[in-house]
């Protein structure tokens, strides 16, 4: 394995380690404060339970994020010395703006943790609260630096160096909007159905458990409208993407050949030797429409540039399919969701609605997980778009598979570790009889079950 | 503007974090050294004691280490790049321990408190407050004994390993992590609501101190040889003697807060002195940042990237202090 590759293998892996905390950090919070505030209207205590409950999850989750989050932050420089001394002055900004988010967000999980008896109830909230705005604000602010990383702005090339720099135009940079928008909504998605996963497979095992009803309906709450806006910024930022890197879309697409009238692909298996696709769907006219809202526009194809300047076509391809496929999946079971509801149905009387919950509950994260293989692989061999190549970025120090194998090893050691712990502590369902009492026979309008 | 003073208010940004990180963040890995050497018929109390003082406040503190590097990569940027190449194995090794940490603390606060699962963590939260403060010692003693050169056309042992094991960064090393046990012992006396329980921490804090004070003299006798540049400013240049003349003060003052059982002086004492060791460190050093060659302005980014980092920090504080007073009111120790 080559220094460059172990360098990459390790950003990746401890990104695509620590994005999962990132992401239930950033949604988890909000369950945790809409449960609080029915507690407080309602003084049902199983709102209280489940915010409680949350609350431990999001202990465990931030804590780790915490940590793998600082591993990041010294990442940057230990594999990347040569990125951050072009960037550093240039997108430090939202970084610095980011720690003072993290500290907001630290400092009221803390006292949202450790203070439910020794402030008031309003101000536990209002602690909650902080930590769910600044667990969002966070999470657009790194999502900015890497915006720019795609789309570079506020600076001019002059003989190499970066010269006329401005940070406040580097925070403008085009792609901020669409790929902000687009995090946060997989955030919110994939912690919502996360959870509305879990609470619907305990249901699948007893349908009368209460705390499990009012978890999967919180749950939903959040993941519905989420998972059903996700397409629609989806389409934003592909659109995006084909004006400011075609090459990117180009392998997203597996477009081979500048075209007008591009088609979509659906599915296939890409082969970069041959320039062919295998085993796909194409819709004709689609993509050119997709990308630039007309059916004859000219999309750029991977031959538009030397083969050194492109990313790799399959696994860009691959993944991109793989998100979308997995986001049509999550909209579908919103959408009967919502429907079920507005025809103020049962949930927990559709086995099969159910089901399809527990399996969206992992989906969100693979497909967010998906989403970032597509804009980190697709923006290679670059690592600041055009300008810095990941290859020249890199660190001199040898033996980098060393550091790599050792991460890795910690990683998946604090993987089971937490997963273990998340089941023993947290997700084995309180017991008290008082949450049985709610089940509505088949056929009888629902007084209970699922409002709003 | 004139640039100068927005270089010196960023380095400065950058030592009042670190300071703040020392004193805060330094002391909750105190703690785990704490809970790895508790003894005695009150050992389980004094384990107690120092989960539910750090519980509330690890991670708001932690953030402090977070700032200093930002505030390195955007102010700093050359030298946030030669300091994570020249240190990447102990800096390295450091991460794994605050990831170690970290969780293990957490899963240990989260777990159930039965069986011997809760020990493990228990355990390997202690050992990685140990280690870890040694090696972040160890990546600042590098720096001051100027060896966190550009790695050039060394072998790597010269380049990657030889500078971080010598004499003097490890050295540092064991200061970094005694003063962080010092400070945990002496911000436990105050934090101990019974008497016997804060005797305990008393006798800890006076340990540590003795410790922390031969080793001290320890480094500056190394340091003679070792890093003469580190030495003269020590010693000889007056500006920084003022600043070691009130750091010895300051740890009398602790000394003898702690003989007479005092032990909120002894707190405001000991995070003086602690406070007074980095500013110390900073003015020796400056005006380099990265020893032998590399100095804060040569470093520096470009006047209006200082100028929004400065500005940025300034409002986040703003925001940030009240919340942190919030926070330590709220969790502070219970009056009476």
């Amino acid at each position: 394995m080559s220094d460059l590759l172990a360098a990459r293998s390790q950003m990746a892996m401890s990104l695509a380690f620590h994005i999962i905390f990132a992401v239930i950090g950033i949604g988890m919070p909000v369950l945790m404060v809409l449960a609080e505030r029915r507690w407080q209207r309602t003084r049902e205590p199983v709102y209280l339970e489940l915010a409680k409950r949350w609350a431990k999850g999001t202990a465990i989750l931030f804590a780790v994020g915490a940590v793998s989050g600082t591993v990041l932050s010294f990442e940057l420089g230990l594999l990347w010395p040569g990125f951050m001394e072009f960037a550093g002055p240039i997108i430090g900004m939202p970084f610095s703006l980011e720690g003072f988010a993290f500290f907001m967000e630290a400092i009221f999980l803390g006292i949202y943790l450790y203070g439910w008896d020794r402030i008031s109830e309003k101000a536990h909230l209002r602690a909650g609260i902080l930590v769910a705005l600044s667990g969002v604000l966070s999470g657009i602010f790194v999502v900015i630096a890497n915006a720019w990383m795609n789309a570079p702005t506020g600076f001019t090339m002059v003989n190499g160096v970066p010269t006329d720099i401005n940070p406040l135009k580097a925070l403008q940079t085009p792609a901020a909007f669409s790929q902000t928008l687009h995090m946060t909504l997989a955030a919110f998605t994939s912690t919502g159905f996360g959870a509305a996963g879990v609470h619907a497979l305990m249901l699948l095992r007893d349908a009368t458990n209460r705390f499990h009803r009012r978890g999967l309906e919180i749950a939903l709450t959040l993941a519905i409208p989420a998972a059903l806006l996700q397409p629609l910024s989806g389409h934003h930022s592909a659109q995006h993407v084909a004006e400011h890197q075609p090459v990117k879309l180009a392998a997203m697409e597996a477009l081979f050949e500048t075209q007008a009238g591009a088609p979509l692909l659906i599915g296939g298996w890409p082969d970069e030797a041959t320039g062919t696709v295998r085993y796909g769907i194409e819709l004709p006219k689609v993509l050119s429409f997709m990308a630039f809202n007309d059916p004859t526009a000219v999309v750029r194809g991977l031959n538009e540039v030397p083969e050194a300047d492109r990313p790799n076509v399959l696994l860009t391809h691959l993944s991109f399919q793989l998100m979308v496929a997995l986001g049509s999946f999550m909209a579908l079971v919103a959408l009967v969701a919502l429907w079920r509801m507005w025809r103020r149905d049962d949930l927990t009387h559709h086995r099969w609605f159910l089901r399809a919950t527990v399996a969206a509950a992992p989906m969100g994260f693979i497909a967010t997980e998906a989403g970032w293989m597509v804009t980190e692989l697709g923006r290679q061999p670059w690592v600041v778009h055009g300008v810095l190549r990941t290859a020249d970025a890199v660190t001199p120090m040898p033996g980098l598979v060393v550091p790599f194998l050792a991460f890795t090893a910690l990683y998946i050691l604090l993987a089971i570790a937490t997963a273990w712990l998340l089941w023993r502590q947290i997700l084995m369902a309180p017991a008290e009889a008082e949450w049985h009492r709610v089940h509505v026979p088949r056929g009888r309008p629902v007084v209970e079950g699922v409002r709003g | 503007m004139a640039e100068w003073p927005l270089v010196e208010l960023t380095a400065a940004a950058m030592v009042v974090s670190m300071a703040a990180y020392v004193l805060f963040g330094g002391a909750d890995f105190g703690g785990g050294v704490w809970d790895l050497f508790a003894r005695g018929p009150r050992a389980a109390r004094q384990r107690a004691l120092i989960a539910d003082t750090i519980g509330p406040i690890w991670e708001a503190n932690h953030v402090w280490l977070i700032l200093v590097v930002v505030i390195l990569f955007t102010g700093f940027p050359i030298a946030y790049a030669r300091l994570s190449t020249a240190l990447h194995i102990p800096l390295t090794l450091m991460l794994i321990g605050i990831v170690l940490r970290g969780s293990a603390f957490t899963f240990r606060a989260y777990d159930s408190r039965a069986d011997d699962v809760q020990q493990r963590w228990s355990r390997l939260f202690a050992i990685s407050s140990l280690v870890t403060p040694v090696l972040l010692g160890i990546a600042a003693g590098t720096v001051v004994a100027g060896g966190a050169a550009p790695p050039g056309r060394l072998s790597f042992h010269a380049a990657y390993i030889a500078p971080w094991t010598a004499p003097l960064p490890i050295l540092v090393g064991l200061m970094t992590l005694t003063i962080f046990a010092f400070l945990a012992a002496v911000y436990l006396t105050v934090e101990a609501r019974e008497a016997d329980l804060a005797t305990d921490f008393r006798r800890r804090a006076i340990a540590s101190g003795i410790a922390l004070t031969l080793l001290a003299l320890a480094t500056l006798w190394v340091a003679r040889t070792a890093a003469p540049r580190l030495w003269e400013g020590l010693l000889l240049r007056p500006e920084t003697r003022l600043i070691h003349v009130a750091t010895a003060l300051s740890s009398l003052g602790a000394f003898g807060a702690l003989l007479g059982r005092r032990y909120r002086t002894a707190r405001t004492f000991a995070a003086l002195m602690a406070a007074l060791i980095i500013v110390g460190w900073a003015l020796v050093q400056y005006p380099y940042l990265v020893p032998p060659d590399l100095t804060v302005h040569e470093a520096a980014a470009p006047p209006i990237t200082l100028a929004l980092l400065v500005g940025a920090l300034g409002v986040g504080g703003v925001i940030l202090f009240p919340a942190l007073w919030y926070l330590y009111r709220v969790f502070g120790p219970r009056e009476g």
